[in-house]
């Protein structure tokens, strides 16, 4: 670094420690003070959600909206992965990375696909996975996969240890982060048994003709420096009503996918849950997973 | 005679001194300088300057945390003998193990700082307290009040003695009593904190608490020796040797005991060779060809068998070459052990299986030695000031006061 840079370094950190001047004061400061979500009323959602559009529009030139809907009524999320169709093609990968704004550059995706050789050892034992394979083709011969994300655990270990209580488990059922509320400690990320969590360790940047402009404040807004973020089960498209499947979901090319409401005898999640061999990862932690691997086959 | 010329006392005290004072000083604001600017660049481009990951998700910093709070805690091996047992020659000396423990929370308090993601907001922790669910909360005030305990115990003793009396023990009684478990608390909490995480098995083990309560007795007593016994080369303090033979036989128990809970730590892993063996094999072996860690662990485990040895002999202990040698092995051998020796395997392999090799990076390294540096500058202070106050030569009093006083200490010459 040559000295230059160094100076203006030390100027952006000075200035970062006196808050910035050039946006407006005011705003500057709503932004700071910003309250914690859950203590929010109704009318100071709505300023925060407004300030935060204006900002985002400034940063990326787009109009992008916050939506704040709240949970549905008698609804419980659960996720079903049918390990027997998993081909380990990474597209809920790249489908969760787009719909739900992540960094591209620190790179942050919220769904982990362990490959494992036939034969091997894996449910309680992952060192053996490999989450890097790369083949032309999948499913590479003699192996199978195992996709891992947030399994939104009704006994979650991260919402427990956190101090501020800047994440926690809705009505709904849902993890969620209120990603301005965060210190950015990253005990949550410790006690998380699924390796879930993913922190913003630089500054996040999503190509701007890429952005998913319908996003929710728990969910796929554009992220902050210095905080921890997770799987939402897309819950700016969950809580539609009618509700939308998240973004995973809808892309797996074959099916192996499920996602439903707990609390509905009829639903899809209920059914299976019902009529197949289900387990959940690490069943011996008792975090009490909503998400459930199955084998269809 | 005021409060106002009694600080200018104090700052005249401060900025006098020998050639190496300035050169000491100097240096450490140097090292101190070099992390502010590290810092500023870690605030700027966010933690991505450190080599911390989403696999292992906390590094050197709370390495060197969970390591001070061990340093804080063991001022409770002078509270002891010398408020209990009314040990003089550590009575004497105590004041100055609760300074320690004063200057080890403030370093506490800015490693855990320098490992936010948002340092700015951690005002968030006062007004939705995750308490009592959350250990860290439970951490914060722990350290805090132990923070506040002992800058009181500090402050009481100089406020009575620059007003040229005895503290009283009526005050002082409650605060020692309060602060001997609030010692053993703020490192069982530190403890639990790693504990209580299932999803971790090298942390969840019951064991770590006593494990920590141990090695803190060793690490912090023999930093204490050696600041000790520097201190008293370079200033006029007095520190009895009997008082430091003392802390060096308690660091020989604490050692015996550390020893004994590690080992059946590594037995109850080696033996039942269960897939959590694992962060153990990776600390004394290498795992699968990553072997970072073993040099080091390995250092560790000889530092602290010497050191154990050296402090187990009255005769060798007793002399001082091999008691430094001993204190300076037995300190490095649990920095090794509890700082990055107990965090790191923590997250190898991670809970998804994969082994992220973790060393601090330059900004980690550099901004550590910032806060140890900071740590030194402080101490020296507080000592510079502390030793003419507790010797009744800078107080309150007026001056002619003061120099009859003076004399009356001096054996008379004629």
């Amino acid at each position: 670094m040559n000295r230059r840079n160094f100076l203006k370094t030390a100027a952006l950190g000075v200035g970062g420690i006196l808050l910035p001047a050039k946006d407006s004061p005011a705003s500057v400061w709503d932004a700071f003070f910003q309250k914690y979500y859950r203590e929010m009323n109704d009318k100071e959602k709505k300023d925060v959600v407004a300030r935060l559009e204006k900002e985002y529009e400034e940063k990326y030139k787009k109009h992008i909206k916050v939506k704040t809907n709240a949970p549905l009524p008698k609804v419980l999320y659960g996720y079903g992965l049918d390990l027997s169709r998993c081909v380990g093609c990474r597209r809920c990968v790249y489908a969760c990375v787009t719909e739900n704004n992540q960094s591209r550059n620190p790179q942050i995706q919220y769904i982990t696909v362990l490959q494992f050789e036939q034969g091997e050892k894996w449910v309680s034992d992952l060192e053996e996975s490999n989450k890097y394979y790369n083949p032309e083709t999948v499913p590479a011969p003699e192996h199978f996969y195992m996709p891992v994300q947030c399994q939104q655990c009704e006994k979650p270990p991260c919402v427990k240890v956190c101090p501020t209580q800047a994440t926690w488990k809705e009505p709904d059922g849902i993890v969620v982060v209120d990603y301005n509320w965060c210190i950015g400690c990253r005990y949550c990320m410790a006690a998380c048994p699924y390796n879930a969590r993913k922190f913003n360790w630089g500054e996040p940047t999503i190509p701007v003709d890429e952005i998913n402009t319908e996003t929710h404040y728990l969910g796929n807004r554009p992220r902050i420096k210095g905080s921890v973020e997770k799987c939402t089960f897309c819950i700016q498209r969950v809580r539609e009503n009618p509700g939308r499947y998240p973004a995973c979901v809808e892309v797996c090319p074959v099916g192996a996918r499920k996602f439903g409401n707990l609390l509905d005898p009829e639903s899809e999640i209920r059914v299976l849950i019902e009529t197949k061999r289900v387990f959940r990862l690490k069943e011996e932690l008792n975090t009490q997973p909503k998400f459930y691997y199955f084998f269809s086959l | 005679m005021t409060l106002l010329q009694f600080i200018r006392d104090l700052f005249k005290e401060i900025t006098k001194g020998n050639k190496a004072y300035f050169v000491w000083l100097g240096l450490l604001s140097i090292v101190m300088l070099n992390a502010l600017v590290s810092y500023i660049m870690q605030l700027n481009n966010g933690l991505i300057v450190t080599h911390m990951r989403d696999q292992v998700s906390w590094g050197f910093y709370i390495s060197n945390f969970t390591f001070l709070v061990g340093v804080a805690a063991a001022a409770v091996i002078l509270v002891i003998p010398s408020y209990i047992y009314h040990f003089k020659p550590i009575k004497e000396i105590v004041l100055f193990g609760e300074m320690m423990a004063v200057t080890a929370v403030l370093m506490c308090l800015m490693f855990i700082t320098a490992d936010l993601g948002k340092p700015l907001v951690a005002w968030h922790l006062f007004i939705t307290p995750n308490f009592p669910r959350s250990i860290l909360m439970w951490d914060v005030i722990v350290l805090n009040g132990y923070l506040i305990l002992n800058t009181l115990a500090v402050f009481y003793v100089l406020f009575s003695a620059a007003h040229g009396r005895e503290y009283k023990m009526v005050i002082m009684w409650p605060l020692v009593l309060i602060s001997i478990p609030w010692a053993f608390s703020i490192h069982t909490v530190t403890a639990f904190l790693y504990n209580g995480l299932s999803s971790r098995p090298f942390w969840n083990a019951s064991i770590t608490a006593p494990r920590f309560i141990a090695s803190a007795m060793c690490s912090g007593p023999a930093l204490m020796i050696l600041v000790f016994q520097i201190a008293r080369k370079v200033s006029d303090i007095v520190v009895n040797d009997k008082a430091i033979f003392k802390i060096a036989e308690l660091i020989a128990y604490a050692m015996g005991i550390n020893l004994f809970l590690y080992a059946s730590e590594i037995f109850k892993e080696f033996y039942s060779q269960s897939i959590h063996l694992a962060p153990m094999e990776y600390l004394f072996f290498g795992l699968k060809g990553h072997t970072l860690l073993v040099p080091f662990t390995w250092v560790a485990m000889v530092f602290n068998l010497t050191g154990f040895v050296i402090f187990m002999s009255p005769k060798l202990r007793n002399r001082f070459l091999f008691l430094n040698i001993a204190c300076v092995l037995v300190f490095i051998g649990v920095y090794i052990e509890k700082g990055m020796g107990f965090v790191i395997p923590g997250f190898v392999p991670d809970t998804l299986g994969e082994i992220y090799d973790y060393l601090p990076s330059y900004i980690e390294l550099s901004l550590s030695a910032g806060i140890w540096a900071f740590g030194a500058f402080f101490y020296t202070l507080l000592l510079k000031i502390a030793i003419p106050i507790y010797k009744g030569e800078l107080s309150f009093l007026s001056h002619n006061m003061r120099h009859s006083l003076r004399d009356l200490h001096k054996p008379a010459v004629h």
